[in-house]
């Protein structure tokens, strides 16, 4: 359903994104991994136009995501996407910032963007936490809520850029957790993360990149234990220590 | 000392509020009415100024910047005297001095107050703006419901700074002729011709007080809001 | 609405015009260096550890942050005399009051404000400094003038432009008490001419085109800092 064709990006004379073709199925779950500045995250960026792209093609059930018909809004209201730093609003209640998006985009009622976000609130655990302030709540809380609010504009795809990279390491379980679950309900993903547990127990596929290229797609466990490329197998090593 | 309450004893209600209600108000009553008309009409206009400047839209950036450029070059005395000029070519009758000082203030006071709200909105995380357009929220959502809350809270010890600056710059009105505080004690010293020391030392003490107070209040707004700040600070470095 | 530069550019009014300006960058290049001199002085008084010392300086502070600049040149022309040594009085009289009243006035508003931004630049500094200064045998005052001063007045450029520009900008306040400044003059060709739009716009250029080169001056300050700083 997410279709990279040829896709490249410069940054000035950078090349960001070199070349790159691949297919993200309905309700596939895709971790991309590679070392810092290897492109992981701009490639997903690309997905909803928070980076341009200058060559090739990004396209989502056939529809080109920078095509000049195509309304930004529309198109972003219609991707889940969570930062590494989480990036909630502090000055809105944590139910706040989950209603906040229904409510202007999709124009529903308070009444029913609360009820929804309460939902959604109960399903990361955080319920009790509704009128709290983002600032008040933990990382792995506030990352959380940053899910819940994602999914409250009922997104078909969710996009996660290294999800669990600012937390403390006690606090990464409870985030993976929650999307473990997600994934198990049938949620197309495309995850930047370098969290191998993860990996291997949820996804149906691991992208390597490195120099704006993807250099090696294999399944998890073959990935993990028999890396091809060079690189790739560098880069192995290095995070198992 | 005498002199100086006996000053206050005449003329003190004439400094304080002119020749109200007799005749048009003045006075300090008056200083402080231009300086709050001149904070509350340039804030809207600063907040349009201050988010053009940094508008994707490069035309709008540009012409946002020239403004503020434009107006910060000039002393406020040269505004008054535009503003004495085109404002009646503009509405098309004669004005009087207290609709010119309160043009040329707000033009002055937009400017600078524009930069405030600049700042204000450069120094939160660029995550919050991706965020909220991540979401699906146009770029007029994401400033109203997002970046302009947080940004004008913060700032609120920088739009109180400039009330202070505005209450002092009131007394260009001096200049022509209307009758806020300096202007009241300029003719107070003319009728009395031989009291200067006191009556500026008066006139000096009163915007001492007011400013000096005003400056206070905005350290203890400031400390307010490093607290309220304080919490996000905890939580990041827990996270 | 017609304009005519060439009815204000007569030889009069040019030479109205041009003595104006004359007068501003006298003014403001003289009230900028007795201002500067003086922050100095008052950021190394204020610095002394002594109590009535620092007292001094903060009250000369506050007198000069929390009243207008007008009010100040009014205190200075109008209730000063009375004060001052007779002597002193016939002197300025003799030589141009307004002038120096304004210059006074101007220069001590300017220094007052210069001295607080030298202070947070001098703030900003790791204390170490002062002690390695005075580890390697140097008095305080070498200390301040050779070590700290400079560190000092580097990190505090910044605000210390942008308060040049608020000081060229306040010496057209000089015109309430009579100096002929740029605004001054521009005022009294409008008053002779009528021609109001094109003497103030004259007057404006003026400003602007000063105002902008110290503008210029503090965003080449700026870049050169944000490189130091290797950003």
């Amino acid at each position: 359903m997410i279709v990279f064709e040829n896709v490249d990006k410069w940054y000035g004379t950078y090349h960001a994104l070199n070349n790159v073709n691949e297919t993200i199925g309905k309700g596939e779950v895709v971790v991309i991994c590679g070392p810092s500045g290897s492109g992981k995250s701009t490639l997903i960026r690309t997905v909803n136009r928070l980076e341009p792209i200058q060559k090739g093609r990004i396209t989502i059930d056939g529809r080109d995501v920078n095509g000049a018909d195509v309304n930004v809004n529309a198109l972003r209201s219609g991707i889940g996407f969570v930062f590494q730093q989480f990036n909630l609003f502090p000055h809105l209640s944590v139910v706040r910032n989950v209603m906040l998006a229904p409510m202007r985009v999709h124009k529903v009622p308070e009444k029913t963007a609360r009820e929804t976000a309460m939902d959604l609130l109960d399903k990361v655990g955080l319920a009790h936490k509704a009128d709290e302030f983002p600032p008040r709540l933990s990382g792995g809380q506030q990352q959380r809520v940053a899910i819940a609010r994602a999914l409250a504009m009922k997104p078909p795809v969710m996009l996660f850029d290294e999800p669990t990279s600012a937390l403390d390491p006690e606090l990464v379980g409870e985030v993976l957790n929650v999307m473990k679950q997600l994934a198990s309900e049938g949620m197309t993903m495309l995850c930047v993360t370098h969290e191998m547990g993860f990996a291997r127990e949820v996804a149906d596929r691991v992208i390597f990149m490195d120099g704006g290229a993807v250099l090696e797609r294999a399944a998890p466990e073959d990935f993990f234990q028999r890396p091809q490329h060079p690189r790739a197998r560098k880069f192995v090593a290095d995070i198992r220590h | 000392m005498q002199d100086i309450i006996a000053i206050l004893r005449d003329y003190g209600l004439l400094l304080a509020i002119g020749q109200f209600p007799e005749g048009p108000i003045g006075g300090l009553a008056l200083t402080l009415i231009l300086a709050l008309s001149g904070l509350l009409l340039s804030f809207p206009l600063s907040v349009l100024i201050g988010v053009g400047r940094i508008s994707p839209n490069p035309a709008v950036a540009r012409l946002a910047a020239a403004f503020v450029s434009v107006v910060r070059a000039l002393p406020l005395l040269m505004l008054i005297f535009w503003a004495y000029f085109i404002v009646p070519l503009i509405i098309g009758q004669t004005v009087s001095g207290l609709t010119t000082v309160i043009v040329a203030l707000v033009v002055y006071e937009t400017a600078y107050l524009a930069e405030v709200v600049r700042a204000a909105i450069l120094a939160l995380p660029k995550g919050q703006v991706e965020a909220s357009r991540s979401l699906g929220l146009s770029y007029v959502q994401t400033m109203k419901d997002i970046i302009l809350p947080q940004a004008l809270f913060n700032a609120i010890p920088s739009i109180l700074n400039q009330f202070i600056s505005l209450v002092k710059n009131t007394s260009v009105a001096y200049i022509i002729s209307v009758d806020e505080l300096t202007y009241a004690a300029y003719q107070v010293n003319a009728q009395l011709l031989t009291k200067p020391v006191e009556v500026y030392v008066i006139l000096a003490a009163t915007y001492f007080i007011i400013c000096f107070s005003l400056n206070r209040l905005v350290k203890l707004v400031e400390r307010r809001i490093h607290t309220s700040r304080q919490a996000p600070i905890a939580a990041e470095a827990a996270a | 609405m017609t304009l005519d530069f060439a009815a204000i550019l007569t030889p009069q009014y040019t030479q109205w015009m041009l003595s104006g300006a004359m007068t501003s960058l006298a003014l403001f290049a003289s009230a900028w260096v007795l201002a500067f001199l003086t922050a100095s002085l008052l950021v190394a008084i204020g610095s002394a550890p002594f109590r009535p010392a620092q007292f001094t300086v903060a009250t000369f502070v506050e007198y000069h942050r929390n009243i207008p600049m007008l009010v100040q040149i009014f205190v200075w022309y109008f209730a000063m005399p009375q004060l001052l040594p007779d002597a002193w009085t016939t002197w300025i009289n003799a030589h141009n009051s307004e002038f120096i009243f304004a210059l006074i006035a101007l220069f001590l508003n300017s220094a007052a404000y210069m001295s607080e931004d030298m202070r947070s630049g001098l703030r900003s500094l790791p204390r170490e400094q002062m002690e390695a200064g005075r580890a390697l045998g140097l008095s305080y005052l070498q200390t301040m003038r050779d070590v700290l001063l400079p560190q000092a007045i580097r990190a505090a450029l910044p605000p210390l432009i942008n308060q040049s520009l608020a000081l060229f900008k306040a010496t057209s306040l000089a015109m309430a008490i009579g100096v002929a400044e740029m605004t001054y003059a521009s005022r009294q060709v409008e008053n002779e001419t009528y021609r109001t739009f094109e003497t103030f716009a004259i007057a404006s250029a003026f400003y602007v085109t000063l105002s902008f080169a110290i503008m210029a001056l503090g965003a080449w300050v700026d870049r050169r800092n944000q490189k130091a700083a290797g950003h």
